[in-house]
């Protein structure tokens, strides 16, 4: 379980000045056993036009992977400035993670969609793995992964 | 220094050493499987834009193709919302098998990478790949002042076996070793962040054209590109009008607009990922299978120099005694100085340090290295023992030692003794313990007793010198000195054959059963060894606790020991020897002797002996096949008093086992001896030599030493010396 004050990366438009505007939101992602090494995981926002507004998390401490993690690497050219703070190890096949951040209240029912791009050593990259808009409603519901991740949920 | 340098971390690192080494030659010989099953790239001139569209129209949802080094190209394709993955045949663009990652070669890389423990892992890794490059370099060093200087690199190696195979070993794998050491630690470094990135992508800032439908056929960069140098190529995603094609090659990477084909962006790769790139091919054989595997082989050295290494320091601690009783160097009288190497020379040190102390004497026995004369207040007299290293060095516990007694202001002026030992075989016998001398003397240090020398730790040459220091300081000195004997059987005598009555030399050839051993016994080493004509036959005999060794002269497969022996005079072990009736028996073990054997090649080989020294030489000839030329010189008395295996060299004549026997004879009229004949047949023998031929020389050490002046001087004429070939092997002497 990882918790963390603010998300530290989240571009200057949406980062939290103050606690009275946030709330504590926690992932859970479930892994499949998917047969190899640790998976590679990238958290980050996209606006409702599809682009990229910051990093939530990073599960994986090897930066020269990074490029694997490729829609979100595309986006930030894994500049470490935009994920200091915010990365953890890389989870195993059949593992659990469970972040629990504090959010901007902005961030949700204002069509921001949240992204998780997956990558595994030796295995095919899976960007964009889950992509789940971030609402009320949404929150507490599973959301499928296509080929590492089970599944996918954010509750408040 | 040197030595401690390559023994700790040795010892420290040798289990994980063992298991990096073992991973990785399993690891490389995964390339050259993995590039014999692809299917090979028949076209040479095919480009990324055909493979391309090959690979697109067989899967129309493919996301990503892959080029591994080996060749080896993968496509990963989504088929009615199903991933899947193939290896393609380029020449189709069909897939041929479907592409799963080996879980046992997983399981591999992560052990060789990380022992299975992640980023402590890699670290503990790294320290084991650390060890493995300062053993190499270290080993060198020594490897170096073993053999007498680099351009001696390959040398023939001499010693007892575990030694010789520790460095024959590592002078064949060392360079692999270093290779995949230092290889290993850059790729740590590049793992841990260490190494500058100037490789990856750049960041997608450009807008695209907003069109789709680009066919990759049609794109210029992929039509400009070789299959050879493809990374990756990723495709857009189906329906989103935003993405684009990615492009990894060789060169470098960037992003082509999937509406027009237009380069976006392109970077290509710097210095920094053009070497990771390299190391990393060097390191796991992907892209280079047969330097892999030869790495991988290499690597096997590994464990053998490990477990070689743990039996030589095994070896050397229990051959170093403690010393009982030690005087402080201050209160004795007799100062015991040790220069010793692998240790053996500390057992000759307790030893004489035992018997000194119960002479009444008050003995202060240490290394050479740590000689201090101003500390040596009532000693009556320095006792220094010197081993050799390689080419007359000191050994490890005399460093510094020469540079001491050079650097004192005047000579002691209590008495010195200097006793060597070492191997008659080696070109600089007792060559350190030499230089002591002659240092001591040119500072005119007094000397107690002559110059003297222990050839391969002989007790008896010990007890000899033992008995001369005696009758220097007053009163008798018995040194019995039995380095750990190994344990005995019974040998039961077969028969014997009598000579020499005539002469009052009364010798004979006698013949033992081989002790039978049970097979648990035969396993753990405590039945009689396996033996070969040449290798000594240590004999306990009754009323004395040191052995005596005498030269084999039949092998394991005759089904018999034989030995050939002479009565010495008051001799103990050769009376009850020669005393010795069919059916009874005496104590006895096989001690190896690997230096007296002759070569594995089909070159001549000339046997020179005289008297008992034929026995070794008859094991030869026994044991020789016809086919490889083998000429007998022997000196003996008399052919009718002790013409030892008479009968035996006319037969091996006879069916070739013995190409010629010339026989001297030095109690009839012609009174030669046996270096007489040799002079005399001088052209034969310098032809022989020149055709390669080995010399083995059995007997007594003035007849030894005869035979190595007439061979000096056939020798000289062709510019060649004993000493040459010597250090090639082909003149070995067994000599008592």
């Amino acid at each position: 379980m990882k918790t963390l004050l603010s998300a530290l990366a989240l571009s200057t438009a949406l980062t939290v000045p103050g606690l009275a505007l946030a709330k504590s939101v926690t992932f859970t992602t479930n892994l499949n056993t998917y047969g190899g090494n640790g998976a590679y995981l990238a958290f980050y926002v996209t606006d409702a036009s599809g682009a990229y507004k910051g990093s939530l998390w990073i599960a994986g401490g090897k930066s020269k992977y990074y490029d694997h993690l490729s829609d979100w690497y595309r986006a930030t050219g894994g500049s470490s400035s935009e994920i200091n703070g915010i990365t953890g190890a890389s989870v195993g096949a059949g593992r659990q993670l469970k972040i629990t951040l504090d959010l901007a209240d902005a961030l949700f029912d204002a069509g921001y969609k949240l992204h998780v791009d997956a990558a595994v050593e030796d295995m095919r990259d899976s960007p964009s793995e889950v992509v789940v808009p971030l609402t009320t409603q949404g929150a507490g519901q599973p959301v499928l992964g296509r080929r590492y991740i089970r599944n996918f949920t954010y509750d408040m | 220094m040197l030595r401690s340098l390559h023994k700790i971390p040795g010892l420290v690192a040798a289990l994980l050493i063992v298991i990096l080494t073992l991973s990785g030659a399993v690891l490389s010989t995964f390339p050259a499987l993995e590039s014999a099953h692809a299917p090979t790239q028949s076209e040479p001139d095919l480009t990324v834009a055909m493979l391309a569209g090959r690979v697109a129209a067989r899967y129309p949802g493919v996301e990503q193709i892959r080029r591994a080094p080996s060749g080896r190209i993968t496509a990963f394709y989504f088929d009615e919302g199903r991933p899947g993955a193939v290896v393609i045949d380029p020449a189709t663009g069909q897939g041929v098998a479907n592409y799963e990652l080996s879980a046992l070669q997983r399981w591999i890389t992560n052990l060789h990478r990380s022992l299975l423990l992640d980023d402590a892992g890699r670290l503990t890794a790294a320290a084991g790949a650390a060890s493995l490059l300062a053993l190499s370099l270290s080993g060198l060093l020594l490897t170096v002042r073993r053999v007498g200087g680099w351009r001696r690199m390959f040398a023939r190696l001499r010693g007892p076996l575990i030694g010789r195979l520790h460095v024959e070993v590592a002078r064949l794998t060392v360079v692999g070793l270093l290779l995949s050491s230092t290889t290993a630690l850059f790729m740590t470094a590049s793992t841990f962040g260490l190494v500058p990135k100037d490789g990856d992508p750049p960041a997608f800032s450009v807008t695209v054209s907003g069109k789709t439908g680009a066919l990759p056929e049609s794109i210029s960069l992929l039509r400009g590109t070789p299959v050879a140098m493809l990374r990756e190529l990723t495709f857009p995603y189906p329906g989103d009008p935003t993405d684009a094609f990615t492009l990894k090659t060789a060169r470098g990477a960037g992003y082509l607009d999937q509406g027009t084909g237009a380069t976006l962006a392109w970077v290509d790769h710097g210095p920094w990922q053009r070497l990771t790139e390299t190391i990393y091919m060097l390191h796991t054989g992907q892209g280079a299978a047969w330097l892999g595997l030869i790495l991988g082989l290499m690597a096997l050295g590994a464990p053998i120099m490990a477990l070689t290494g743990i039996i030589l320091w095994v070896q050397a601690r229990r051959a170093r005694p403690r010393i009982k009783g030690n005087t402080a160097a201050g209160q004795a009288d007799t100062i015991l100085l040790v220069g010793s190497e692998g240790g053996s020379t500390w057992g000759f040190a307790a030893t004489l340090h035992l018997a000194l102390t119960q002479a009444g004497h008050k003995v202060h026995t240490t290394a050479m290295s740590r000689f201090a004369l101003e500390r040596y207040r009532r000693a009556a007299r320095v006792i220094v023992l010197a081993a050799t290293y390689g080419k007359g060095a000191a050994p490890d516990s005399a460093k510094g030692f020469l540079d001491r007694l050079t650097a004192l202001p005047q000579a002691p002026a209590m008495p010195l003794a200097v006793l060597g030992f070492g191997d008659r075989q080696f070109p600089e016998f007792c060559g350190y313990s030499a230089e002591v001398r002659r240092v001591a003397e040119e500072k005119g240090w007094p000397q107690l007793l002559p110059a003297a020398s222990v050839d391969r730790q002989s007790p008896q040459e010990f007890a000899r010198w033992g008995r001369n220091l005696g009758q220097a300081l007053g009163h008798s000195l018995e040194l019995s000195h039995s380095h750990a004997i190994p344990r005995s059987h019974a040998l039961t005598l077969i028969s014997r054959r009598d000579y020499g009555a005539e002469m009052q030399a009364p010798a004979a050839i006698l013949r033992f059963a081989i002790p039978k051993a049970g097979l648990l016994a035969r396993l753990t080493g405590r039945g009689f060894l396996r033996f070969s004509a040449g290798d000594l036959l240590g004999i306990v005999p009754q009323g004395s606790p040191v052995p005596r060794f005498y030269s084999l002269a039949s092998e394991h497969g005759d089904g018999f020991v034989e030995i050939c022996v002479s009565r010495h005079p008051g001799g103990l072990c050769s009376g009850q020897l020669l005393d010795l009736a069919p059916g009874e028996s005496i104590q006895g073990f096989v001690r190896r002797n690997l230096d007296f054997r002759t070569a594995h090649n089909a070159r001549p080989v000339i046997l020179i002996g005289a008297g008992t020294g034929i026995g070794p030489l008859a094991g030869f000839a026994r044991a020789n096949h016809p086919g490889r030329a083998m000429h007998l010189y022997f000196g003996a008395r008399h052919p009718d008093s002790d013409l030892f295996y008479g009968e035996e060299l006319r037969d091996w004549q006879a069916d070739g086992r013995l190409a010629s026997v010339t026989m001297a004879f030095s109690r009839t009229s012609a009174r030669v001896y046996v270096q007489d004949v040799l002079r005399a047949d001088a052209a034969k023998i310098s032809r022989l030599i020149g055709e390669g031929a080995q010399v083995l020389v059995c007997g007594g050490r003035n007849m030894a030493a005869g035979v190595a002046d007439a061979l000096a001087d056939i020798l000289a004429p062709a510019g060649l010396t004993l000493a040459l070939l010597k250090a090639e092997g082909r003149y070995v002497e067994d000599t008592y």
